[in-house]
């Protein structure tokens, strides 16, 4: 599997390089809601960024320690159960609103380190297995256990009504996702340091070879442990965000297919970068709100980028992201414009044009009878008329073989770009 | 006594289903070490092709069952030469989320083709009778059908891997693929080959498991993961492990689903009082817990007790 | 390559052409369910219901207020109690005053308490929650809140229809009751008990149990312990593959009584059953089909399965809900103000198409009506299901079923 590597700039130093991306993070989580202010809008926002701090908190297990989790919404919806029922109890008047948050953290980090004390023992598949059987023991659970997790319909609450955080009652949409944006930074921020620590940098070290980490005079279990419990604390963390926004925990937070979605968005994005899963996250709630409100099919094409993803680019999207770095270090990635809108830009027509097709074979099983017209592309077309079919097998056939034919030219660009011209200069 | 005798039966068919899907899972993983978490789809993929063999094309349900199988097993094997050939390269955890990615793309597209709804694939007419009677409960012909096949597939199986010249190589090329390939031997060949078997065995399953256990986009989800505790129970790579776990976990649901054994009795009878008024417990939910209300979930937790206990199943010989 | 730039300035021309014809002042109404994942089929059904139903009985007709059109908006909440709510702050970003939604409990819960925390906080942009298919009783007793209509008859009525008829029977001696591990299943199974023990204090309950909802790949055990039981009756709210599997299981088992139960029908259900399930699957409902009660019903589902063949009237509650909020638009003289409009439907009555009447109790916001237990069977059957021979004949009504049941319901009304 590739690697942080890049992650491993020199440490220690703070220079206006490495706070950059955090400056510009802030600005943008800043400026967001006033550009984008309608209060759907500000709700999958706030949904994304809980997302962005449940696939960081997971991608410092997958990523920097190599473990598999697949019952890892668990930590999540335990620390969302939880701050719902602060919220329902007495007490949640005397509590302000932006510290529920850290309960659920420290709530996520209870269970994890119960769970991780004996689940941690080794890495791969045995993990793996554990915590897919953990998972679906917890999700049964969430509906026999009544009294904490409220059966099928979940526990609800209302956050309004903790103490005022200086006159703030976190009523309205935009108070929530600052407070969300907040946790995010802070979370992020921390998760960040923690992978720069010690134990952060052993966890990858235990993750390529564990033998040789145990040499050094670590144990590999006790860093996986710490990873671990780490990994819970910010996915309690993102728990407790999500009871904020949504006031409500169910068992759909916590059962195996949540967990799933979490691997495919980290996935997504790219395991081996610290930033990868902010890329998969945001991409996701994008693909799945988006497209969700245009086809009913979405489900198909995630499954089919996802496959694609695995199998070309298991870098993820930050992969394809950074791949580009070498040419850009050397200034030429002026020379990839051209076979990109050459190659790449058939391409995509080519696909868009398959998943034209798709969507009328599904429109004449699905539409009523006798309407024979649907919207594609913004464009009404008539099924039942062989021309639709005709144009869109066209433009996908087209696009694709026009794009293999022009893939020799973007191999060639392709690796003009990435090789040093002259001998004499040293690339950075 | 009746009942006994009826649940042993219906947990062998259930259990001996269980071992065709895990059979070619453990064989899968033995040879190339990945966890094909697709495997439950292929046998989704099987009883679809059953049906739409069996009642669509007309070439009836036996038909069907041949030839349903082998389209599984080849699909199996282009999906292994073209797709987990090219993600092997980079390590074990993208292959295990490739079939992952491979089970939610089938699951979508058997929606597009079939529609979410159940599909009417039934039991043949000529098997759809009762045979015989314990008690008031009657067993279907089907069932013991299913039973025969499911033990001649065991034989053939343990035949072939044991008595023949392929199943020696196999066998060999399990352990040590480095120096079978030095024999001259095709060993991608020999995976790909695997893995088609693997898969059309799981098509075998589906097109027998269709009819009695219903043919609906979600079948693979619901036995996915039950097929990967059956098989790291029983010892990964083991073929005898596979049988073992999947009678236990055959047996083991069937009796807890048919045992109405109460929480209640049990801590009354270590000298609890029950509460007067139920809903100010905080232990309501466990006073009126019963086995079957947890019966399909046993499996999960003997499997996280195996993995503490002993990480390399009830049979297997190496760490998963 | 210059062809293809032509089509595809043709095809960006034909687009702008085609958005430009707008529905200027429709009256959208918010339609939330699964329209993709597991559940997709019941919610692509309602969905199809809802428009058909607001096209026939309100467009054709002329629309309300003079002239506006009844439009369904549909969203997929994926059957998720987030994505509902995210889904339902989308619709009403656009606008949306109507939220509609049926299927399952636990999300028509979360709604509920959604839009009644948005109304609280947002008394400018308020909305009403038009539940047409979520039975929990909870729903219209604690749980109550002046935005939520129920049009369904919720579990505890319909529980009430059936055992009537059960008690009916004297051949009655045995019931088994089992269904699904959650709030749903765990209500039937209580009202079940209560309803029987009332009505017929001589038959014995030789069976009560959950079993985990989605999880049971294998009824047969459950099916054997039944039949081993000697039940001559089931009673049963599973759903889904929950309901196929089951109830197969039990038939195959030998089982020769009857199947007593709340969504044994349509959505592949009906067909999957077939031949099996004649003589056994008795289903409570509202909404008649077998026999037609007019001919104006008659032409009203064949208009359907024209239109969609794939689908069936299985909710016929969603033709009286768009009737009656059409009324109350009408009668409140405005869609925007839905204070007024849900005024309007409080304490409403209204000739259903489907015969009989409809009461929308004042005090919890429940639709009164008449509740009928109907068998699978494919003899004298005029309207079936699933395109296959059988569906439901409807061979006993209950007439305003519930109509002076309690309720613990202490609406707040703004």
């Amino acid at each position: 599997m590739s690697t942080a590597n890049t992650t491993n700039r020199a440490y220690g130093a703070i220079t206006l390089g490495t706070l950059l991306p955090w400056i510009i993070g802030a600005i943008i989580l800043l400026v967001l809601p006033i550009l984008m202010g309608s209060k759907g809008q500000l709700t999958i926002m706030s949904q994304m960024s809980i997302m962005v701090v449940f696939a960081l908190a997971y991608n410092m297990l997958l990523g920097q320690g190599g473990m598999l989790s697949f019952g890892h919404a668990v930590y999540m919806g335990m620390g969302s159960f939880l701050c719902l029922h602060v919220m329902n109890a007495s007490y949640f008047g005397s509590v302000p609103l932006p510290i529920l948050p850290l309960i659920g953290g420290f709530f996520g980090l209870g269970i994890a380190m119960i769970i991780g004390s004996f689940s941690t023992r080794s890495a791969g598949t045995i993990f793996a297995m554990i915590s897919l059987g953990l998972g679906e023991l917890m999700a049964a659970c969430v509906l026999i256990i009544v009294v904490f997790f409220g059966g099928e319909e979940g526990i609800s609450g209302y956050r309004d009504e903790g103490l005022p955080f200086f006159g703030l009652e976190f009523i309205s949409h935009i108070e929530v996702f600052y407070l969300i944006a907040f946790w995010l930074f802070v979370s992020a921020a921390l998760m960040f340091l923690f992978s720069r620590t010690p134990v952060g940098r052993m966890a990858n070290a235990v993750r390529d070879n564990p033998e040789r980490a145990q040499f050094l005079g670590y144990s590999a279990r006790w860093v996986r442990f710490v990873s671990f419990s780490a990994s819970g604390f910010f996915c309690g963390i993102a728990g407790g965000l999500s009871a904020i926004l949504f006031e409500i925990a169910t068992e759909s937070d916590l059962n195996v297919t949540a967990s799933g979605v979490i691997l495919l968005i980290v996935f997504l994005g790219g395991v081996g970068f610290f930033w990868g899963p902010i890329i998969g996250a945001v991409v996701f709630i994008l693909l799945q709100t988006v497209l969700g409100l245009q086809t009913h099919l979405w489900e198909l094409y995630v499954g089919v980028i996802f496959v694609a993803m695995v199998m070309y680019f298991p870098g993820g999207l930050a992969g394809i992201i950074m791949s580009h770095a070498v040419a850009m270090s050397l200034g030429k990635l002026g020379l990839l414009v051209r076979p990109y809108l050459t190659c790449v830009l058939p391409a995509i027509i080519g696909i868009l044009g398959l998943c034209g097709l798709i969507e009328m074979i599904f429109h004449m099983r699905e539409a009523p009878t006798g309407e024979t017209e649907m919207t594609l592309f913004w464009t009404a077309i008539d099924t039942h008329h062989i021309w639709a079919w005709l144009v869109f097998g066209v433009i996908a056939a087209g696009g694709i073989l026009l794009a293999r034919q022009q893939s020799s030219v973007l191999k060639e660009a392709w690796d003009q770009a990435n090789t040093i011209d002259t001998p004499a200069e040293e690339p950075s | 006594m009746d009942l006994i005798l009826v649940n042993l039966i219906d947990g062998l068919v259930f259990g001996l289903l269980l071992f065709m899907l895990s059979s070619g899972l453990t064989l899968i993983f033995s040879m190339m070490g990945v966890l094909n978490f697709a495997h439950a789809s292929f046998y989704m993929l099987g009883a679809y092709f059953g049906y739409q063999l069996s009642t669509v094309l007309g070439i009836g349900f036996i038909g069907g069952l041949i030839v349903a199988p082998i389209i599984v097993g080849v699909g199996g094997a282009l999906i292994e030469r073209y797709g987990l050939r090219q993600v092997h390269q980079y390590g074990h955890v993208p292959e295990l989320i490739f079939t992952f990615g491979l089970a939610l793309l089938i699951q979508e597209v058997v929606k597009l083709f079939w529609g979410q709804n159940q599909i009417p694939y039934f039991e043949p007419a000529y098997l759809d009778f009762a045979l015989f009677s314990v008690g008031d409960n009657a067993i279907k012909a089907y069932k013991v059908f299913m039973i025969f096949i499911s033990l001649a597939i065991f034989g053939g199986l343990l035949y072939i891997l044991t008595k023949t010249r392929i199943g020696m190589i196999i066998q060999a090329a399990l352990s040590y693929p480095k120096t079978v390939e030095a024999l001259g031997h095709n060993v991608p060949f020999i995976f790909m080959g695997v893995f088609g078997v693997g898969t059309a065995l799981a098509g075998v399953a589906g097109v027998i498991a269709g009819p009695a256990l219903g043919t609906f986009p979600g079948m693979a989800f619901t036995l996915g993961s039950i097929v990967f505790v059956t098989i790291v129970v029983g010892g990964l790579g083991s073929l005898w492990g596979a049988l073992l776990a999947s009678l236990l976990i055959g047996w083991l649901t069937t009796f807890a689903a048919s045992y109405n054994l109460r929480m209640e009795d049990i801590l009354t009878g270590l000298g609890m009082t029950k509460p007067e008024v139920m809903s100010d417990s905080m232990l309501q939910d466990l006073w009126t817990l019963t086995l079957p209300q947890v019966g399909p979930i046993l499996p999960y937790l003997l499997m996280v007790l195996i993995l503490v206990f002993r990480p390399q199943g009830l049979l297997g010989k190496r760490e998963a | 390559m210059l062809k293809k730039t032509k089509l595809g300035v043709a095809i960006t021309l034909a687009a702008t052409l085609s958005a430009s014809v707008a529905f200027a002042e429709n009256i959208k109404i918010a339609f939330v369910d699964p329209l993709s994942g597991p559940f997709a089929t019941t919610g692509t059904n309602g969905a199809a219901e809802w428009t058909y139903a607001a096209d026939v009985l309100v467009n054709d007709k002329g629309g309300v207020l003079g002239g506006k059109n009844f439009e369904i908006v549909t969203f997929d909440n994926k059957m998720s109690g987030k994505e509902s709510l995210i889904q339902v702050q989308v619709a009403i970003d656009q606008g949306i005053r109507f939220i509609a939604q049926g299927n399952s409990s636990g999300i028509a819960a979360a709604i509920t308490d959604a839009v009644n925390k948005h109304n609280r906080r947002n008394p400018d942009d308020r909305v009403l929650f038009i539940n047409y298919s979520a039975v929990d009783p909870a729903l219209t007793n604690e749980k109550c809140n002046f935005w939520h209509f129920r049009f369904d008859a919720n579990a505890d009525i319909k529980m009430d229809a059936l055992t009537d008829v059960m008690a009916a029977r004297d051949d009655l001696k045995k019931v088994y009751l089992i269904g699904q591990d959650y709030s749903f299943g765990k209500a039937v199974a209580a009202a079940a008990e209560r309803d029987i023990t009332n009505k017929r204090p001589d038959v014995e309950i030789v069976g009560n149990e959950l079993h985990p909802i989605g999880k049971v790949k294998d009824f047969t055990p459950y099916a054997r312990k039944i039949v081993a039981s000697g039940a001559d009756s089931v009673i049963t709210g599973n759903w889904g593959s929950d309901m196929v599997g089951l109830g197969k299981a039990i038939i195959e088992a030998g089982f020769e009584g009857q199947i007593y139960t709340y969504y044994a029908a349509s959505n592949g259900i009906t067909r999957t059953f077939g031949e099996d399930g004649k003589g056994h699957l008795n289903l409570v409902h509202e909404g008649q089909l077998n026999p037609p009660v007019s001919d104006r019903a008659s032409a009203y589902v064949d208009g359907f399965e024209a239109k969609y063949p794939d689908h069936d009237i299985s909710q016929a509650r969603i033709a009286n809900a768009v009737e009656m909020l059409a009324k109350a638009i009408d009668a409140a003289g405005t869609a925007d103000d839905v204070v007024k409009v849900a005024y309007a439907l409080e304490g409403m009555e209204h000739d259903s198409i489907w015969g009989g009447k409809v009461f929308m109790r004042p005090q919890d916001h429940q639709a009164i009506q008449d509740v009928h237990v109907g068998a699978h069977t494919d003899e004298n059957i005029r309207h079936p299901l699933d395109n296959s021979p059988y569906g439901l004949m409807d061979n006993v009504k209950v007439e305003m079923a519930a109509m002076d049941s309690a309720t613990t319901c202490e609406m707040k009304r703004p």
